[in-house]
């Protein structure tokens, strides 16, 4: 296992934002994450990558416990998140945005490595590399999210965390950023993907939880997921019968 | 990663344009070619004593350059950290002694310890920083418009401190009689050799400002003004950095407070005040937030509208006097905002650009006309 969460509990103040989640994620594998808005699912990627931090409960990165490990450390023991709405630099350009990914290896490897890394990213999205010198903020949505998820993959995460990345995208880059995905997975990137898109996701995906109101309510496979009645029901708009 | 080279370069040789003008402006006030003063360029309207002044707050400026237009962060209290470098010279180089903080020697600093007074520079650097790291720890958790009103009352509590300090920092009086720099039995002083003291500083502390912008850590600062979040998960220690930063801004902010006051000679509660942060601050967002090169350009306008209204407003509105300025002062300061909210070194490089290309576009016209008469011809 890559990655294990055990029973862990996040507050927002008061508010008891993920209640008793559960779940795990294997080497190599595309797990999804869905679940209305305000399900928790971006709490629980957050509590994994130490921006926020569980009151109770465990998470285990290939055994080690990182639970309370600041955002920085968590980067290190290699963990990336894309953050929700991209959250790309506007005021840096797209090649140093790229360069704040690789942040943390800046020095513990070499120049060519970090360059090797870009010609990856540029190789899986063609358009960024004719854009390297373009400011973040004035890239369209899609190349935002893609720039978002290049400059995820520039600091060579074993997991990458994939938070809502098809929101506010046209289909056809919903489909391009999901190939991306699927491609990642083969060169041997896990990824463990948050999404409110239920049908792309799962069709990516190889294994699914369902989240609703801060707890996993329903977890398998993803084709398991894609024929269930409640699922079709709640997230992939089937009528119900 | 190419461009690391030749922005180096770039950083180099604006530091040594800007020496140049420098050394040139003292050059005059110190040589007085055919009896020609600084003041006298200027019509006696900006005296030598402002260019002093404005290179002791660049240093402020700078500072705040790096905390806000850099890292995103708000000070409005940086007057407060200024007022700790000035009392920590103005106290250790005068009443220490009798306060027992000093055991070394009685009365005045004696001539063979000149160095005393630059050892008090460092210490007031030490002071702050330990202070501003202190404070810092907590209040950088803060953000916005918190962060504003946090930094506010730091200022504002420190402010008092200083002002209620009975005869330890001598109230509103303050303490008189602060000595001048020396370097043994070279004395820092007339003007001209202390300006050239302050801009040397002040030189130093822009260029390595400049140098941090453009490495790693620079970008990591733009990062976390960008989006916190985000910096977070590129793995940047945002909460080290904000850190990091403030306490460096303070300790610029020291430097000059000491400056100041071993130049005016004479340190009281009045300028350290909520006014003199937001002048800080204004001067900051008028040379542009993000530009260090924008920085002395703010403290220098700054200044200038000051004399000039004190100087030439009462010419006028009849009868108006010093206290009339600060309406005119905020006129102009409401309008600048509007029209050049990027400061004024982007606005002016903005200016520029157009100026050029309405340039080419005449020049353009101009060879189109006269191929077209060649053609009628």
């Amino acid at each position: 296992m890559l990655l294990e969460i055990r029973d862990i509990n996040t507050y927002y103040g008061n508010i008891h934002a993920l209640k008793g989640v559960s779940l795990h994620v294997d080497q190599g594998e595309i797990v999804a994450v869905i679940g209305g808005n305000g399900a928790g699912k971006t709490t629980l990627l957050n509590t994994i990558s130490g921006v926020m931090h569980s009151r109770t409960g465990e998470i285990l990165f290939k055994d080690q416990p990182i639970s309370r490990l600041s955002p920085d450390k968590v980067v290190r023991v290699g963990i990336s998140q894309v953050p929700e709405r991209r959250q790309v630099f506007s005021t840096l350009n797209v090649l140093d945005n790229l360069l704040l990914g690789a942040y943390l290896r800046h020095g513990s490897v070499g120049k060519d490595q970090i360059r090797r890394d870009l010609d990856f990213v540029f190789e899986i999205f063609p358009i960024l590399k004719g854009r390297q010198k373009q400011m973040g903020g004035t890239l369209s949505g899609g190349e935002q999210q893609m720039l978002a998820v290049g400059r995820g993959l520039m600091a060579k995460p074993e997991l990458l965390l994939l938070d809502e990345p098809s929101l506010g995208l046209a289909p056809l880059l919903v489909r391009e950023i999901f190939r991306v995905a699927g491609e990642l997975r083969e060169h041997g990137t896990t990824i463990l993907l948050v999404e409110q898109n239920a049908r792309a996701a799962l069709h990516l995906a190889d294994r699914g939880y369902v989240m609703e109101t801060g707890e996993v309510v329903l977890e398998g496979r993803s084709e398991e997921l894609l024929g269930d009645e409640r699922v079709q029901e709640a997230y992939l708009g089937a009528v119900g019968s | 990663m190419q461009k690391d080279g030749w922005r180096r370069h770039q950083v180099s040789i604006g530091i040594g344009v800007f020496a140049i003008i420098i050394i040139m402006l003292g050059w005059i006030e110190t040589v007085q070619p055919g009896g020609f003063k600084f003041a006298d360029i200027t019509g006696g309207i900006v005296t030598f004593d402002t260019l002093v002044r404005v290179g002791i707050l660049t240093i402020v400026v700078v500072g705040l350059n790096l905390l806000m237009g850099h890292a995103g962060q708000i000070s409005l209290g940086q007057a407060g950290f200024y007022a700790i470098g000035a009392y920590v010279s103005a106290i250790m180089t005068t009443r220490a002694v009798n306060r027992g903080i000093n055991v070394f020697f009685p009365g005045a600093v004696p001539q063979d310890w000149w160095w005393w007074p630059w050892l008090m520079i460092l210490a007031g650097m030490v002071i702050t920083g330990t202070i501003a790291y202190l404070i810092g720890k907590p209040i950088l958790r803060l953000k916005g418009h918190y962060l504003a009103m946090g930094t506010l009352g730091v200022g504002l509590i420190i402010y008092i401190l200083f002002r209620e300090g009975s005869t330890f920092t001598g109230a509103f009086d303050g303490i008189a009689s602060v000595p001048r720099l020396a370097i043994g039995s070279f004395e820092i002083w007339p003007r001209e050799r202390y300006y050239f003291l302050v801009w040397a500083v002040a030189l130093t502390v822009m260029w390595l400002s400049l140098n941090l912008v453009n490495s790693r850590v620079g970008r990591a600062l733009r990062a976390i003004e960008g989006s916190e979040l985000a910096a977070q998960t590129m793995g940047v220690d945002i909460e080290k950095f904000k850190l990091q930063v403030f306490v460096l801004s303070t300790v610029f902010a020291s430097i000059a407070g000491s400056l100041y006051a071993h130049y005016q000679t004479l340190v009281n509660p009045a300028p350290f005040g909520f006014v003199g942060s937001l002048d800080l601050v204004i001067m900051a967002a008028l040379g542009g937030l993000a530009s260090i090169w924008g920085a002395p350009f703010g403290v220098a306008i700054i200044f200038v509208i000051k004399e000039v209204l004190r100087t030439r407003l009462h010419d006028f509105l009849h009868g108006a006097g010093g206290e009339h300025e600060i309406i005119v002062f905020g006129a102009l300061l409401v309008l600048i905002m509007i029209f050049m909210p990027k400061g004024l070194s982007y606005g002016v490089t903005r200016a520029v650009a157009w100026f050029g290309e309405q340039w080419l576009a005449r020049r353009g016209d101009g060879e189109d006309i006269e191929s077209q008469v060649g053609q009628v011809a």
